[in-house]
């Protein structure tokens, strides 16, 4: 059964990392549903958070694949109930609609706040799941939405073991004493 | 290694690899890599490097002289259609786990991404097809960036890495300190072996009745075949091996029940449907050994072994995965093990074998009547190099009659491209075998088709005088494909049938000694010539032209329904 999985690898911050892991979905027909690639408190270190919609035998494969990458650290897989996980959205609202009574019991139900005001529009930023994106976005569509962004998805998982602590003692590259 | 005298980024390339140990590297040179062969000149006495006739001829040579030395092969190649070139060869070595070093160079680093004149963006082009890359444009990366792409290579399952170089960091100065790599943190190669596994092993075995042990390519590479056949001498378990197996286990062993697949041994395949238990070591249960995976080995417990994680669980879901060194598993368990396989389960497999060896055997090898067959060119000279030589094959029936009918002695003495299935692999890989073993004779089976794609290369064994046997086993059909569109495509030969040139002819205008045999009473005596032929001799042999390759698996069937004979 085909269900949503978010995928977090650790990896070196190498040139070409970013296609060496996404070849390994475009290989296998998968798509990937968001993907989001940041630094970590480690430096060095990269994050890439993917979610795609799979059979978790599939997922499972894919992670070792990624995992099997020479300058991958450690991959991992996980369902929703498992992680904490928000995307963040902007939208751009006209001045005129937005300064209308009711946007404000909008942003107060949604804990959305405005993050810039001009003199033609406003930009309103909502953190929350891709549902909660999606409503505030279809309420908002009456006022007349000039631009609309949202981020992929970021995500830290509820299992006690952290992983940077076993990164820490690691030595970047070791060598032959002569 | 410390030298403060600054270096050209090109010299410093060939210091690393003689750091290495390299002494013999295959290329071709261009425009771009010019720096690097410039410095080669004056270390010609030190790294040997062979000219090949076309860059995919340098790759497959470059993995067979690994595959015989048990060294890294290492491959040179200038940048755009030099690099491209490889891309075949890389492949092939991807496939079947090879360590290869491959170098392109590229276009200054001030060009690239500008369609500057042969700049192709080799990075992205291997990327799937190499365990590692890396694209140098500073001279003085390229110490490390080599010892890292020797360290990739080389360890936990091997495989190529290509390093592509810009010609700035070939030209610019950088001081030259060697230093081999003995770890990455991102990297774990060697897995360590789980005692408890061990034990469930054990037990494992020590219930079972029916155990099969199936023997792969990670024997080979784990240079496990000693404990391989220490295990298999105490156990009395019965080994079968995979196509890039063959040599794992001495073919006279008196536990060696023969090949798995498609077009291997009636015994092990029926049998693995019969097994309670089977063992496999270093196979990645490929679709060509299991046929219809739904229907594999249901009646048994798998033990799989593999210093691959990912191939733990990829095709067949095992009862017993083992991330580990195969070497160090068997270095555990024999002195454990105390078990001893019954008797009348063996018995099944040598009663399938007499059933294989009056259908199908007798008649390939040992034919009175008709045009000479694969098989009994192969079986004699089996007999007439008395096991010895080192077997390399192109790809289709020349490849299955090859590697069935040669009766393998030791370790890594046949070289076939197993993965990818490449036509064209044979000749030069024959030529890189023979480069790597000088002393021993190399004995090519090549179809006309596979012989074809890279016939230049015989101007790269003329060079070097390399004594390489040249076997064209010529049926005018490119063989495999027309037994399938026989047995699948009722008889209609699209494309398959094909004139061949006069290859003897051609031989001698190499400069190779030649002759073809088309009559059973000559072959005998055209095989002894050519084998105390000092030199490279090609022999072409016409075939019986629509001779099959039986048993087989026909697609979609599972593996005790494999096929003795065409009805």
């Amino acid at each position: 059964m085909k269900e949503t999985y978010t995928i977090t690898a650790f990896s070196e911050n190498h040139i070409g990392l970013l296609n060496r892991i996404t070849i390994i979905f475009t290989r296998r027909h998968i798509n990937i549903e968001s993907l989001t690639v940041s630094s970590t408190e480690m430096k060095g270190i990269h994050r890439f958070t993917i979610v795609v919609e799979e059979e978790e035998k599939q997922v499972i494969k894919v992670v070792n694949q990624i995992e099997k990458l020479t300058e991958v650290l450690r991959a991992e897989y996980y369902l929703n109930d498992e992680i904490v996980y928000r995307e963040i959205a902007l939208y751009k609202i006209p001045i005129d609609t937005a300064i209308n009574k009711n946007i404000e019991q909008i942003l107060r139900e949604f804990n959305a706040h405005m993050v810039d005001i001009q003199d033609v529009y406003v930009i309103i930023e909502n953190t929350g799941h891709i549902d909660d994106t999606e409503k505030l976005y279809e309420m908002l569509k009456p006022y007349g939405i000039l631009q609309f962004v949202r981020s992929g998805r970021i995500s830290i998982s509820k299992q006690k073991k952290e992983l940077v602590n076993y990164l820490k003692e690691l030595p970047i590259n070791e060598y032959v004493k002569e | 290694m410390k030298n403060t005298a600054k270096i050209t980024g090109a010299e410093a390339i060939l210091l690393a690899l003689l750091e290495e140990n390299v002494n013999t590297v295959f290329g071709y040179p261009g425009g771009a890599i010019m720096p690097v062969y410039d410095k080669l000149y004056d270390k010609s006495h030190a790294l040997k490097h062979i000219l090949v006739r076309h860059e995919q001829g340098a790759a497959h040579a470059a993995q067979a002289y690994a595959q015989v030395t048990g060294k890294p092969g290492v491959c040179f190649a200038t940048s755009g259609p030099g690099a491209t070139n490889l891309i075949t060869g890389i492949t092939n070595a991807n496939l079947d786990s090879i360590p290869v070093i491959f170098i392109t160079a590229q276009v200054s680093s001030t060009l690239l991404g500008s369609d500057a004149f042969q700049e192709t963006d080799m990075i992205s082009l291997s990327m799937p097809v190499t365990k590692w890359n890396y694209q140098v444009t500073r001279a003085e990366e390229i110490p490390d960036a080599l010892a890292k792409a020797f360290f990739f290579a080389t360890t936990g399952r091997p495989g190529p890495v290509l390093i592509d170089i810009t010609k700035d960091a070939q030209i610019g100065l950088t001081e030259f300190s060697y230093k081999k790599i003995k770890s990455i943190r991102s990297y774990n190669p060697i897995p360590e072996l789980n005692k408890n596994d061990v034990k469930t092993c054990l037990d494992l075995i020590n219930t079972s009745e029916r155990p099969l042990l199936l023997a792969g390519h990670g024997i080979l590479l784990a240079n496990a075949t000693e404990q391989l056949e220490a295990f298999v001498n105490k156990t009395n378990i019965p080994v079968a091996v995979t196509l890039l197996g063959k040599s794992a286990i001495s073919e006279d062993n008196p536990n060696f029940v023969g090949m798995l697949g498609m077009h291997g041994n009636f015994a092990p395949n029926v049998l693995t449907n019969e097994a309670d238990l089977i063992i496999a070591a270093g196979i990645r249960f490929d679709d060509r050994v299991t046929g219809d995976l739904s229907r594999y080995a249901k009646k048994a417990r798998i033990i799989h072994m593999d210093i691959d994680k990912a191939e733990l669980n990829k095709n067949v879901k095992s009862h017993l995965p083992i991330h580990t060194d195969i070497k160090d598993f068997f270095d555990e368990i024999i002195p454990a093990i105390n078990y001893n396989a019954p008797r009348n389960w063996l018995e099944q497999f040598r009663k399938l074998e007499k059933i294989e060896q009056e259908k199908v055997i007798q008649k390939e090898c040992f034919p009175e009547t008709g045009k000479i067959r694969s098989g009994e060119v192969i079986n004699l000279l089996s007999v007439k190099t008395g096991r010895e030589a080192i077997i390399v094959t192109d790809v289709g029936q020349n490849q299955m009659m090859g590697a069935r009918y040669y009766k393998f002695k030791d370790p890594n003495t046949l070289i076939t491209s197993g993965g990818l299935g490449t036509m064209g692999f044979g000749l030069p890989a024959a030529m890189g075998a023979q480069v790597g073993k000088p002393g021993k004779t190399v004995i090519l089976f090549s179809g006309d088709g596979g012989f074809q794609m890279t016939s230049q290369e015989l101007g790269t064994i003329f060079q070097y005088n390399l004594p390489v046997k040249m076997v064209i086993l010529n049926n005018n059909f490119l063989g495999m494909v027309r037994q399938w569109q026989q047995l699948f495509n009722n008889n209609r030969y699209a494309e398959t049938n094909m004139p061949t040139p006069d290859f003897p002819l051609l031989a001698k205008a190499f400069g190779i000694e030649s002759s073809m045999v088309s009559e059973r009473h000559a072959l005998d005596g055209a095989l002894d010539t050519m084998l105390t032929h000092k030199g490279p001799y090609l022999l072409e042999v016409k075939i019986e032209k629509e001779a099959n390759v039986f048993p087989m698996i026909y697609p979609g069937m599972a593996v005790d329904e494999i096929v003795l004979e065409n009805n």
